[in-house]
């Protein structure tokens, strides 16, 4: 029996996660399909058939899927299911809101956000926020799992040209309406995906003095986190943030500013390979994750870290 | 208009987790619990909803062990008007848990249900979810704003390119949000009258709901630990470190 992916995109091209989400559906089977639900998702359907590991593509039209409603979604994943052993997506806010409502209505544990792949049936996760992984085993026909994308590297995205076959759209929905999308556009990388991320905290005080981390990613073509605090308190957008219930980032170099590195906090970062921590309180947990930590007053360390790059010729890109 | 809020008893968010030496699970004995953080959001929201005046009644109902009788308490002390409290004595999965609040919810027949987006201790946020499935409800997951209207719901979610807003029918599930609203804490005789107000106790039995485990649990490990840091003495040695040691630069 096969795998079947479900892609996210935005019509027009496939959402970065989604190649992460089919190399660990490869590991679970080598016949791995991807579903394409949209509206005028050729494009969609014609990158996704390039993906090597991809055998399949499905692609189903219809303007009921325009804004990937879960109501809609669902019924079209269950008319398919029959054929599959696993149903899998990326467990970010997509996947997170989608795959719950495909496992009940097939009665069907679903496991969460997996970080590593044991068999057929058996997967690893993180629980209480990263501070213990568990190893678990799916006892029912079929598994519904959702993957942690940063836990696996993405697919390669050409070479393959796998089979695009077109499918029928299910039942819609009249209980819910999508009115809008407030979509934050960057030219930065994304969060999610970026080689280095700044982020910023409480102690940043000031949403105005976010400019300090603005002008380091800009140096450094990060990406810009914050933690819980700094988005509750309002300095910045929700999109940036890291954590628990936010977004899981592994970058090459996080750098943490202003951040004290509650648990929540940690759960999002702590798998960064180098982690570099300015802040002024010395027992601050953040310095406990960190391979370097700079006790200093942020408002005089970022400036001067912004001085000592501009020396540098060689950052990479 | 009746809303139903479940509330889940977990490990306080403070609390150090330590996992068991048998790798049977995390250690639970003597530790201190809590409500589940965005669960406080949801009471908060479904009380404020009630004192607007478009809601006439809060329900709590937590699914858990005796002990949980203190989460559902809690939330009567915040304003919920009674309290639900489904015994299991084990630890049982979402999905098993949703088919539970379903016989609630037709029992019930409230117009909403709201509750947190995530527990924190299993991490697996399903349970709204599949509750709105089995239901064939409408979803609004991950909320951070509600406007109640006359025959559904505008609700402002938190999703990962930043802020969509959706239109749900009623009734729906709702989950919500850490930032949705700023939880209250309970006054001194609000915790008094919570005393008085009447909680039901089910059991699962009673509600004739499968619970068995579907995934077997293996082991349950520390996460790999970070080789210690180390602290730099100003802003010249970091970048050099970072160039040359660290090579991220």
């Amino acid at each position: 029996m096969s795998v079947l992916l479900i892609a996210e995109h935005n019509n027009k091209e496939i959402k970065p996660f989604t190649l992460n989400a089919i190399s660990a559906a490869s590991q679970i089977n080598e016949d791995v399909h991807v579903l394409v639900i949209g509206l005028n998702s050729e494009e969609v359907a014609k990158s996704i058939s390039q993906v090597p590991n991809v055998k399949k593509v499905i692609n189903i039209n219809n303007p009921i899927y325009e804004n990937y409603l879960a109501e809609n979604y669902t019924s079209v994943i269950i008319k398919l299911s029959g054929n599959y052993s696993h149903i899998v997506c990326s467990a970010n806010t997509f996947g997170k809101n989608l795959m719950p409502r495909v496992a009940a209505l097939l009665d069907v544990s679903q496991i969460s956000d997996i970080t590593k792949v044991i068999s057929e049936d058996t997967f690893q996760r993180p629980i209480y926020a990263g501070n213990a992984f568990a190893t678990v085993k799916s006892n029912d026909k079929i598994k519904c799992v959702t993957i942690r994308p940063t836990s696996f590297d993405p697919a390669p995205t050409s070479g393959g040209s796998a089979e695009i076959q077109n499918g029928d759209a299910a039942e819609a929905t009249e209980i819910t309406k999508f009115i809008k999308k407030e979509e934050i556009k960057s030219d930065r990388p994304e969060l999610g995906t970026a080689r280095v991320v700044v982020s910023g905290g409480r102690g940043m005080q000031s949403g105005e003095n976010f400019k300090l981390i603005t002008a380091v990613a800009d140096k450094l073509n990060a990406a810009i986190g914050a933690s819980r605090a700094a988005v509750d308190a309002g300095y910045i957008t929700n999109d940036h943030q890291v954590g628990q219930t936010g977004k899981v980032v592994v970058p090459d170099l996080y750098i943490a500013v202003g951040i004290s590195g509650a648990i929540q906090h940690l759960a999002g970062m702590k798998e960064s390979k180098v982690i570099v921590a300015i802040n002024k309180d010395g027992e601050a947990p953040i310095f406990s994750v960190a391979d370097y930590g700079l006790e200093a007053d942020l408002f005089d360390a970022l400036p001067k870290f912004l001085e000592e790059l501009n020396k540098l010729n060689t950052i990479q890109k | 208009m009746k809303i139903l809020v479940a509330v889940k008893r977990v490990i306080d968010y403070n609390v150090q987790i330590r996992v068991k030496e048998d790798n049977s699970g995390v250690v639970t004995d003597n530790v201190k619990m809590s409500t589940n953080p965005p669960d406080d959001n949801a009471i908060e929201e479904a009380v404020k909803i009630k004192e607007s005046g478009k809601a006439k009644e809060v329900v709590a109902v937590s699914v858990g062990e005796e002990k949980a009788q203190e989460t559902v308490r809690k939330a009567l002390a915040v304003g919920a008007d009674r309290g639900i409290l489904v015994k299991v004595d084990r630890v049982i999965e979402p999905l098993a848990v949703s088919k539970i609040l379903k016989k609630i919810v037709e029992k019930e027949k409230p117009d909403l249900v709201f509750m947190g987006k995530q527990a924190i201790d299993d991490d697996c946020n399903q349970t709204g979810q599949m509750l709105a499935a089995l239901l064939n409800w409408p979803q609004a997951t991950f909320a951070s704003k509600i406007e109640v209207k006359e025959k559904s719901l505008e609700v402002t979610r938190e999703v990962d390119e930043g802020l969509e807003t959706i239109e749900v029918n009623i009734p729906a599930i709702v989950t919500c949000d850490l930032r949705l609203n700023e939880p209250r804490y309970a006054s001194l005789p609000n915790i008094m009258k919570a005393k008085k107000k009447p909680i039901e106790q089910i059991s699962t039995g009673d509600l004739g709901v499968d619970v068995k485990s579907r995934i077997e649990q293996i082991k349950v490990e520390e996460p790999p630990k970070r080789k210690a840091g180390i602290k730099v003495a100003s802003v010249e040695e970091l970048v050099q470190k970072l160039k040359n040691e660290a090579k991220v630069i």
